[in-house]
């Protein structure tokens, strides 16, 4: 499978799941929880980030095209698709890994628990923007903590049992390129 | 100027997110004048289309609630029609004098009658209760009776003149129609013989919405009972295993175990609407 088709199909999928799956349950008026952000936390190691931040942007415009009020989710993308090579610096242990693998994952970034934290700093960063965008209209602060919070704690676990759910084959790259 | 290149060069990105984010929070803000941009229409046009595809299988998954809410609906405004309402003539009042009419015009359905209850008993596997009012003093057989509170007692199963023998909901041959105050689902209230007081509810499907504490009222179904008596409370639910119905068990309305007054309730357009059965009937097997 083509990479881009394979990169269509999974902006299709997620984008579905987070409007019709996840937007429909309701379990608290403080958890909201999101997952089509996956699609960015995907993004390959290389590429050009200009070019990156421009499909994070059409990723959260998609979504809020589908919540009728743009602006919310395609700020908060831009916004973790310009953070996340900075997290990756930070985090990658190995020498050249992004070199070797194509895109962040567990196996990738050398253990589960630095991909926990690569995925739980920018899960935090997109609930926060996003939240805060939210709540700047209200001003209502503790909501906002909270909302936050518990959201990306929610998110969170439902981003790490899609990734024991479907694991993404990776093969490892020889550098005779 | 070369310097001015290699700012923009080596800050492009930030530029990217900047201006980026800039567009999202124009969009958030002027979030009105969005709605009347050619995007918002080619978006609404997008989602709205994706929207219709999956709404089939809500709809279709909705079917039931929507069914209900129709058929409520209708009830509703059938209700309305003119046809359903007409001005008595004075001519034929007096020719209905039997038939009770209040000043409203209205014509009574129900009539309550107190009796005093003589005996009663709820140790035994059939229960009767025995009102001190008979036929000389208007009750008649197959009148429904209740409890003060309007709680359902039982049936009037035998009329002498001065007494009246009723069938406790305490009897293995009770079966009172009854409904589920929350979801409407009807089921009959028998009685598996063990502990008064406590009443069980069968013939109501595992789909139905049952929680501990609903209420469980009189159908309104049979000519025996007006509908929205109280029978009883959900104590307890059961899945049968063997069908595909509740056992619910209810805590009774009435306290069978301290009666003391009842009222008994006459139907007085019965006969009007057993004739009509029996017509009927008469009709189909003949």
């Amino acid at each position: 499978m083509g990479t881009l088709l394979k990169n269509m199909l999974r902006f299709i999928l997620l984008i579905l799941v987070q409007v019709y799956v996840l937007d429909r349950i309701h379990l608290h008026y403080m958890v909201t929880p999101y997952i089509y952000f996956l699609f960015i936390l995907w993004m390959p190691f290389e590429g050009n980030r200009a070019f990156q931040m421009l499909i994070a942007f059409a990723l959260g415009f998609t979504l809020d095209g589908f919540r009728h009020h743009p602006g919310f989710h395609s700020a908060a993308c831009v916004l973790i698709a310009y953070l996340r090579p900075f997290v990756v610096n930070l985090l990658i242990s190995q020498q050249g890994a992004e070199n070797n693998y194509q895109a962040p994952s567990a196996k990738s970034m050398g253990g589960f628990i630095p991909y926990l934290v690569y995925a739980g700093m920018l899960t935090l960063v997109h609930h926060g923007w996003l939240f805060f965008l939210e709540a700047i209209q209200f001003g209502d602060v503790w909501y906002f903590i909270v909302k936050t919070v518990f959201s990306t704690a929610i998110s969170l676990l439902l981003i790490m049992i899609v990734e024991l759910l479907f694991s993404r084959k990776q093969a490892f790259r020889t550098n005779t390129v | 100027m070369h310097n001015l290149f290699l700012f923009f060069r080596r800050y492009s990105n930030f530029i990217v997110l900047l201006l980026l984010q800039g567009f999202s929070i124009y969009f958030l803000v002027h979030y009105n004048s969005y709605h009347n941009a050619l995007a918002s229409n080619f978006m609404n046009e997008v989602t709205g289309r994706v929207n219709t595809q999956f709404n089939k299988v809500d709809y279709f998954l909705k079917l039931r609630n929507t069914n209900e809410a129709l058929v409520k609906n209708n009830e509703r405004l059938t209700n309305l029609l003119n046809e359903n309402f007409e001005r008595q003539d004075s001519s034929t009042k007096i020719v209905n004098e039997d038939i009770l009419n209040d000043t409203t015009g209205l014509k009574r359905k129900w009539q309550y009658f107190s009796a005093k209850v003589v005996s009663n008993s709820v140790s035994a596997q059939n229960n009767f209760i025995a009102l001190q009012r008979g036929t000389g003093q208007q009750i008649k057989k197959d009148d429904g009776v209740v409890d003060l509170n309007n709680g359902v007692v039982g049936i009037v199963t035998d009329v002498s003149e001065n007494y009246a023998v009723v069938m406790s909901l305490l009897h293995k041959d009770s079966k009172i129609s009854a409904k589920l105050k929350k979801g409407g689902e009807v089921g009959q209230v028998i009685w598996d013989g063990k502990d008064p007081n406590r009443l069980s509810l069968i013939d109501i499907r595992k789909s139905a919405q049952v929680a501990k504490g609903d209420t469980v009222y009189t159908s309104g179904f049979t000519t025996t009972f007006p509908y929205g008596l109280m029978i009883g409370t959900i104590e307890e639910i059961v899945k049968d295993k063997g069908t595909n119905n509740y056992i619910l068990y209810l805590k009774s309305t009435a306290n069978f175990y301290n009666i003391q007054y009842v009222y008994a309730i006459e139907n007085l357009q019965r006969e009007e609407v057993d004739q009509l059965i029996k017509n009927a009937n008469n009709k189909v097997n003949n």
